[in-house]
């Protein structure tokens, strides 16, 4: 799986939690750029995110993500890509 | 909506909420849905915003538009145990206490004494006991509260479970309090999160990830587990259960096709594991009567094939289990419609059960509101349908437990009515008793359970819960009058509730309805007999009916008329307002019942 291919899955999963189809995210992408992203709905982001790639994040990743492109790095370490 | 119906796909309803509920809505308002509002306050030992947000869907999907309060983060039992503004303000309908095993502080140490160990014990409990008090008596609503899941560690590994010092142990003990509480406090309901979590696996379940995380005790893809299990308690709550199954036979209730195969070698009994698991099966369907489930067949089938199924001597489920068989070439959707007509039962009341997709596609495409599980391979049959929550106890009335007995009366009515050419002859050879009276306790939990099941025979379609209920009956301005019918075949139980509210001289009827499984037997005349006695006597002038249209209850439209009342308006929504002037000598307008 490239970078690229990431993204267009994820893109797809952000667009589902968020409800809204314009999201379009990269490398950047905060908590900032997006209204509902709190961490309340960062949960139900992690989840989907772990289901949609059949990955696991524990704690310490979790809280290490500081940007989109920290969470693409870790999908693409933890398939081996 | 299929997608909320068990087994759904957890992690899909978390990642598609936002759209689901919009879904849903949209789809009511094009249905021309009326959803039950319902208030519901969750207060909980743990973080609660996705246990809300799925059981919103849920609960969309079961009918009820819920508005929510919800407690700050670990402030459950602030919020219920001392003076709340905004909560009183909230006004709810139904408390949920969310709390959790991480909740409990003080478990015992190991070097305590027994003594200790029971003291500990006394102390959450009794913290719990004072928060549910305080609930009751500001809210006086429904309470639903959370056991507690196992612990997920066992320090002394399996002595944890024996030992006084033990969590599992301490944990169990609470469990036992709280369900002796739950026995002896009407409104009050446990919601078995032990039992969910052992079902769902408990490592998974209390994964420590979501607690450190985001103090969330029950792992967040289990969290649409426990709100669909909320959901079916509070939708029995408020009368939304299935009332009766509807089942195929052939490769459903046994193995192969009786018509085909014969009697003698369809899969039944104990020699395969095949008929071994349908036997299972039939020993849960069967077992449903005592909830006062109403078992009956719809069957592509001869009859005489049909019954010679359930009369081989190892068929669990016999001819007389059944209230209605049908077992013919018919579409199974006019057997369905049929059957739910003689019944005075609304098709959507039925869940219908058939291993055969195409069956189950033509009564979905035919009849809405019918309940059609995918009940998968025979072996998932009894997990499916369990699951599913359809006929969720959440209080048993006496009525419950022998309703198949009542519809098989009707029956030998139906047939005594046939040998009667004078309809009142008829109804004079029933030698009908009935008792009427102001609400008394020993019928409280029918009378809430009649208002939030009665759709047909309702003129105001008021829902109510017991506490309601017990707060007309001591309210000294309102009538109340609940009324029993017994005949020579039986006892109906309580079958028809009146509340009837004063002001000055006039008396507005809040609420009249009666059981469908009394209809013309004159019941509803010998209420209004007792009502205008009842209303003279506290001095009324002036009683006023209303009724209100729903979908359902069409058949009461001109009920005030055929009472001798008389219109007063309709307005837009064709609500219409009736009156009856109590006149100097009220003649009894029924004569086939002895009442009181």
């Amino acid at each position: 799986m490239t970078r690229e291919e990431v993204y267009e899955e994820l893109n797809g999963v952000f667009q589902d939690v968020f409800d809204d189809e314009s999201i379009v995210v990269n490398d950047e992408t905060t908590a900032n750029d997006i209204e509902d992203w709190d961490s309340l709905e960062h949960i139900n982001l992690i989840v989907s995110v772990e289901k949609k790639f059949g990955v696991k994040f524990n704690i310490g990743e979790v809280h290490s993500m500081q940007k989109v492109g920290d969470m693409v790095t870790l999908i693409l370490a933890k398939k081996g890509c | 909506m299929k997608e909320l119906e068990y087994p759904f796909d957890p992690e899909w309803m978390i990642k598609k909420k936002k759209s689901i509920r919009k879904e849903l809505l949209e789809a009511a308002e094009k249905n021309g849905v009326t959803f039950l509002e319902k208030k519901i306050a969750i207060l909980g030992g743990q973080t609660t915003q996705n246990i809300k947000l799925v059981l919103e869907l849920f609960l969309l999907n079961q009918g009820i538009r819920p508005s929510f309060y919800e407690s700050e983060y670990n402030q459950w039992f602030e919020d219920g145990m001392f003076p709340n503004a905004e909560l009183e303000a909230f006004a709810p309908d139904l408390i949920y206490v969310c709390t959790c095993v991480r909740n409990i502080i003080d478990f015992p140490e190991i070097a305590d004494t027994a003594e200790t160990v029971d003291q500990k014990l006394a102390n959450v409990y009794e913290k719990f006991v004072s928060c549910w008090e305080h609930l009751t008596q500001a809210y006086h609503c429904p309470i639903i509260q959370n056991n507690f899941e196992y612990p997920y560690f066992r320090l002394m590994g399996n002595k944890d479970a024996s030992d006084i010092h033990g969590r599992v142990n301490f944990v169990t003990r609470l469990n036992c309090k709280f369900y002796e509480y739950a026995q002896t406090h009407e409104g009050f309901y446990i919601c078995d999160i032990n039992y969910l979590a052992a079902s769902y696996g408990l490592d998974s379940w209390s994964d420590p990830y979501y607690w450190h995380m985001f103090k969330y005790a029950v792992a967040v893809p289990a969290i649409p587990y426990l709100s669909f299990n909320l959901s079916n308690m509070i939708k029995s709550i408020y009368g939304k259960n299935k009332k009766a199954f509807n089942l195929d036979m052939d490769n459903t209730l046994w193995g192969g096709i009786v018509g085909d195969d014969g009697p003698d070698n369809i899969e039944i009994g104990q020699e395969t594991p095949l008929a071994q698991t349908y036997s299972e099966f039939q020993t849960y369907l069967k077992l449903h009567k005592q909830l006062g489930v109403l078992l009956t067949v719809n069957s592509k089938n001869d009859e005489a094939n049909a019954l010679a199924g359930l009369e081989r001597p190892d068929s669990v489920l016999r001819k007389d289990d059944f209230v209605s068989i049908k077992a013919n070439w018919n579409p199974k959707s006019q057997n369905l419609a049929a059957t739910a007509q003689e019944m005075a039962l609304l098709p959507e009341s039925f869940v219908f059960v058939d291993d055969n997709p195409a069956e189950r596609a033509i009564i979905a495409g035919q009849i809405p509101g019918v309940a059609i599980p995918e009940i998968g391979a025979p072996e998932h049959y009894i997990r499916v349908l369990d699951k599913s929550g359809f006929f969720e106890v959440t209080t048993l009335s006496k009525d419950d437990l022998k309703r198949t007995e009542m519809y098989q009366e009707n029956a030998r009515r139906n047939n005594l009515m046939a040998s009667f050419e004078n309809y009142e002859d008829y109804l004079l050879s029933l030698e009908m008793h009935a008792e009427i009276g102001a609400f008394v306790p020993a019928y409280m939990s029918r009378i809430a359970q009649l208002t939030n099941k009665s759709n047909q025979f309702n003129l105001t379609t008021r829902r109510m819960t017991q506490e309601n209920i017990e707060s007309c009956a001591a309210d000294p301005n309102q009538i109340t009058l609940y009324g029993k019918l017994e005949d020579k075949f039986g006892d109906n139980g309580v079958v028809s509730v009146v509340i009837g509210r004063m002001d000055g001289e006039d008396l507005h009827i809040d609420l009249w309805l009666m059981s469908c499984r009394v209809l013309k037997r004159d019941m509803e005349f010998a209420m209004m007999d007792e009502l205008v006695d009842k209303a003279q006597k506290a001095g009324v002038r002036r009683i006023l009916g209303y009724y209100y249209p729903t979908a359902k209850n069409a058949m009461v439209k001109e009920f005030y008329k055929t009472q001798g009342f008389s219109l007063v308006s309709e307005d837009a929504s064709h609500n219409t307002i009736w009156e009856f002037v109590i006149p100097n000598k009220y003649e009894k307008k029924q004569h086939v019942i002895a009442v009181n």
